[in-house]
């Protein structure tokens, strides 16, 4: 076991997702992310302290560095091919700036490409629009049961085949169903690209979806769904869901029930497989030791023969429910609140003003305002954070701690008063010059720290539809936003009745504990 | 879902990593690393990777829970807090803007063996960093203040962590059952009642003893260039005064174990039952030459991902478990431990699972693993070195804990090469010696009947 002088762990509530990290599989290591790993390394220990809950509770998923603008950096270190930013980092300029390279292939499947030959591997993460918001009523958890299924046989290669080739040719290939993305990725040595690719291609294209596997990874999932109903920060999970989101599909578990689980045919995930990829919803970015004429031939085999068009189900906006309270009473050491205000869309024209208001409140992990009340001062938790929460079709600010029982009614009431400071004054200018600086600069450090997640960063640029020289442009829309704007961006969000949660004990009033 | 990926972390948990020769490389240094000796005893290891211009700066103390005083339990973790407090240099809090404000990140972390500090910041900035890190070596400001509100923070953290998770809690006690002598007994952030009673002459006690340039290691990984590192360091680094010599690290090891023990907890939050087996082994640093090499292999064939014995048999063929793997940790200063675990699936008891897994270990102990199968885990573990050059952290992380425990950077570079020595019959050997179930911890987690439901 490893501790940690800060909090990446504090909020189970907020789930892998929210922490900007990939979700592991609910199959294979649950255990081990218990914390059961005594004497694990650091870089292990760290990633391996998340709660086993299989819901999340308003998430940004997965990991979503444009839409992540808000959110924290922990312990970022970074590795990442190029510079980037050079306004306030002068000495940088001299590097060569990432080259985002715009790549269409003969079949026209398009790819944003950073070459790097420097290290002999390759990472590739695709994305298709639609995921487990998309999984049919009755039919909960199908998208996330066919996303365990793609390395379990395709074309001529039965599931153990499979896994043998993948194996020889030493390629990661893994796939996750976020709310309204079906994701892809694989991470492959450059010399063995050729077997890699045609892998790929087979599973994107030929999926078998044989019943054996089916049957297993159902079975597997629902161990999972079953270890957790007694969960008390699971439970809690799913009523907060359905308390802020209503019938909403984002109310529902991306796993799905015991029930709905069930149901779902072979038939169904192959509808779903081809309705889901097909190329006008696909945006694929590509790092590594791979040029752009190869590159375009790889495209076309994985790509290129997909279907044109999707065929998805509308998905309606939805406005959180707040002003509510939720308690879920459960003897438990320690009470875990949990408070949602409005958010913003990426497409906001007060998109970084927000983001900047919430970097200044709890985004910065040590310097932040509730980590300075909460924490330093007060030492009423080990962690505490606010994160925007940026689905596409509902946003939120959420703010999450756990605290000792005895003290959570006070430590619920700082940070009330946190918020309605921050609602009332907004930042000073220190603040506000301070925190433009960190945001601009932490970008690379945060976002662009190993091939993989250069390539996370770029599918999430398309995504947004924030264009190609978005990393060029960012720099300046954050210098560009006031004092005024995020003043306003704060009275407009935190003057809100928040919804809030409380799952621990049951909250002891203290004076003073009025709403924020 | 990530079913299909490697398990390449198993590969990163031995501490290695190997240069491919066949690797282009964009600098002349790149992936050439040089340690060398500040004259105050302190030890540097400096990784060129000019990728980027971002440097991964890190301080590693050869100080850990293991090595903590008798009933001062979680002082090295408490400590390690403490270490971001004020200095007489610089106020509380004032190295943490000075990193949020060229844009970097910071922070910390402690384990049985090691505490380390760490910033992630542009190369411009790395003497800044130096500075600060060499300061709050040696000129933290102690009060009884500042005590007691970090004081609570852990104990919230320990809440957070353990008393809130009932896995966490069994865990806790199942180390405290697998080492009858050795401090690994002790959980990292401390026993609840120990902690409360920390108190500044514990702290400060703790900082004079091992908060000193000979107990260190600098870990420098990016985009920096040898000699100027050195310079950087002797003017930062290099003021500190060398403290008095450490006694070595000799702590109590374990008595011949002669029992299998069993732990047990039953909780209402838990519904499905898991179990996890446990051996004590050899680490790198205890064990003899190619034994924890030998262990590493064992780990990946039994159960070290889905193409793994354990996997293929209990949750594929025989469809019994959820959940089945094996797992080694190599890189411990002292004898280290062996697990394996599981969880049951539909209608499958727990024991079911147990014993299944219990048979593969007999399997191996009698037959022996295939070359086959032996070839595919070490050129998975050799493969996943090029996977890990990809990360700067990962990078520095398998050099500081290597040598936080009793390693060197030869032993780093060469652990492709002693992966490729081990044969089959010395992982046979190794399972044969060490996972002998006469001489185990196991842990249950089990659900409350439901009666109390």
């Amino acid at each position: 076991m490893t501790m940690e002088h800060a909090s990446d762990f504090a909020s189970p509530l907020l789930g892998a997702e929210g922490r900007g990290e990939i979700r592991g599989s609910h199959t294979g290591g649950d255990l081990a992310k218990r914390g059961r790993m005594r004497g694990v390394p650091a870089w292990q220990g760290r990633r391996s302290v998340q709660h086993p809950s299989t819901v999340s509770a308003l998430r940004a998923d997965p990991s979503s560095p444009t839409r992540g603008e808000g959110g924290r950096v922990h312990r970022a270190f970074v590795t990442l091919c190029f510079a980037l930013f050079f306004l306030l980092l002068p000495a940088l300029a001299a590097r060569a700036e990432m080259n985002i390279q715009e790549v269409k292939s003969k079949k026209g499947v398009t790819a944003w490409l950073v070459e790097d030959h420097s290290i002999p591997l390759i990472a590739i993460r695709f994305v298709f629009d639609g995921g487990s918001a998309q999984d049919p009523a009755g039919k909960e958890g199908l998208v996330n049961l066919m996303t365990g299924l793609f390395d379990e046989g395709a074309g001529g290669l039965d599931s153990d085949a499979f896994q043998q080739k993948l194996d020889d040719a030493g390629a990661e290939m893994s796939f996750q169903a976020a709310r309204d993305g079906t994701y892809g990725t694989m991470r492959m040595l450059s010399q063995e690209k050729n077997e890699a690719f045609d892998l790929l291609k087979l599973a994107v294209n030929q999926p078998r979806f044989d019943q054996a596997p089916i049957d297993r990874i159902r079975a597997q999932v629902l161990s999972g769904i079953l270890a957790n109903e007694r969960d008390p920060n699971t439970v809690a999970q799913q009523r907060w869901l359905r308390a802020i989101y209503g019938e909403h599909p984002y109310s529902r578990s991306d796993e799905g029930t015991k029930d709905s689980l069930a149901t779902i045919t072979a038939d169904d995930i192959k509808a779903f497989h081809k309705a889901n990829f097909a190329r006008n919803g696909l945006h694929v970015a590509v790092v590594g030791d791979i040029d752009a004429a190869t590159l375009g031939g790889k495209l076309d085999e994985v790509f290129g023969d997909l279907p044109e068009r999707q065929t998805l189900a509308p998905v309606a906006d939805v406005t959180p429910r707040l002003g509510q309270q939720l308690e879920v009473n459960y003897n438990l050491p320690q009470t875990s609140l949990q408070l949602a205000w409005p958010g913003v869309k990426r497409s906001d024209p007060g998109f970084f003003a927000t983001v900047l208001m919430n970097q200044i409140l709890g985004g910065s992990t040590f310097t932040s305002r509730l980590f300075s009340e909460v924490r330093e001062k007060r030492g009423l938790a080990y962690g505490v954070s606010s994160d925007l929460v940026d689905n596409e079709h509902s946003h939120a600010l959420l703010v999450t701690t756990a605290t000792r029982s005895d003290r959570a009614a006070e430590t619920l009431s700082i940070v009330r008063q946190v918020v309605k400071d921050m609602a009332e004054n907004g930042p000073t200018e220190e603040e506000l010059a301070a925190i433009k600086k960190y945001m601009i600069g932490a970008y690379a450090i945060s976002n662009l720290d190993s091939s993989s997640s250069i390539a996370a960063t770029l599918v999430e640029l398309q995504v947004d539809n924030l264009g190609i020289d978005y990393m060029k442009r960012r720099a300046a829309l954050i210098d560009a936003v006031t004092l005024a704007d995020v003043k306003a961006a704060a009275k407009k969000l935190l003057s809100v009745d928040p919804a809030v949660m409380v799952i621990g004990p049951p909250l002891v009033q203290v004076a003073g504990d009025g709403k924020g | 879902m990530t079913l299909g990926t490697r398990r390449l972390r198993a590969a990163l948990l031995t501490g290695a990593l190997a240069l491919m020769a066949a690797a282009p490389a964009r600098a002349a240094d790149d992936g050439q690393v040089k340690d060398f000796l500040l004259d105050n005893g302190m030890e540097v290891v400096v990784i060129p990777d000019h990728r980027a211009p971002i440097v991964t700066h890190m301080v590693w103390y050869k100080i850990g829970s293991a090595d903590e005083p008798p009933g001062k339990s979680g002082i090295a973790h408490f400590f390690e807090h403490l270490m971001f407090k004020a200095t007489t240099n610089h106020a509380a809090g004032e190295f943490d803007r000075a990193v949020s404000e060229i844009a970097g990140s910071n922070n910390a972390f402690t384990s049985y063996d090691y505490t380390a500090f760490h910033e992630t910041v542009p190369p411009s900035a790395l003497e800044q960093m130096m500075g600060f890190e060499a300061d709050r070596m040696r000129n933290l400001i102690l009060t009884d203040d500042v005590i007691k509100t970090e004081r609570d923070v852990i104990l919230e953290e320990r809440r957070s962590r353990i008393d809130s998770n009932p896995q966490a809690v069994l865990d806790e006690e199942v180390d405290a059952t697998l080492w009858q002598n050795q401090p690994y007994r002790i959980p990292v952030i401390g026993w609840m009642q120990e902690m409360e009673q920390l108190n500044r002459p514990d702290a400060k006690a703790f900082y004079d003893n091992y908060y000193r340039p000979n107990n260190a290691v600098l870990v420098v990984a990016g985009d920096v260039e040898l000699d100027a590192v050195k310079a950087m360091a002797e003017r930062t680094y290099g003021k500190v005064a060398r403290g008095p010599d450490l006694r070595p690290r000799i702590r109590p090891v374990e008595p011949e174990q002669n029992t299998k023990r069993t732990v047990t907890l039953t909780d209402a939050r838990v519904s499905v039952p898991s179990f996890s087996t446990q051996w004590v082994v050899p680490s790198y640093h205890t064990g003899k030459p190619g034994e924890a090499e030998a262990l590493d292999l064992l780990a990946e064939i039994l159960g070290g991902g889905n193409r793994s014995r354990l996997y293929q048999e209990l949750v594929v063929k025989q469809g019994i478990a959820s959940e089945a793997a094996a797992y080694f940790q190599g890189t411990m200063l002292d004898a280290t431990n062996f697990t394996v675990y599981g969880a049951p699936r539909g209608d499958a008891k727990l024991a079911d699972v147990e014993a299944a897994v219990d048979a593969e270990i007999a399997r191996i102990v009698k037959d022996g693993v295939s070359d086959d199968e032996l070839e595919r885990a070490k050129t998975r573990y050799v493969r996943s070195m090029i996977f890990a050059r990809d990360k700067q952290d990962d990078m520095a992380n398998m050099y500081g804990s290597t040598l936080a425990t009793g390693g060197n950077v030869k032993d780093v570079e060469e652990w492709p090469d002693r992966i490729r020595k081990v044969t089959a019959d010395e992982v046979k050997a190794v399972a044969a010696r060490y996972l002998v179930f006469d001489r185990s911890t196991t842990g249950y987690l089990l659900p409350q009947q439901q009666a109390g439901n």
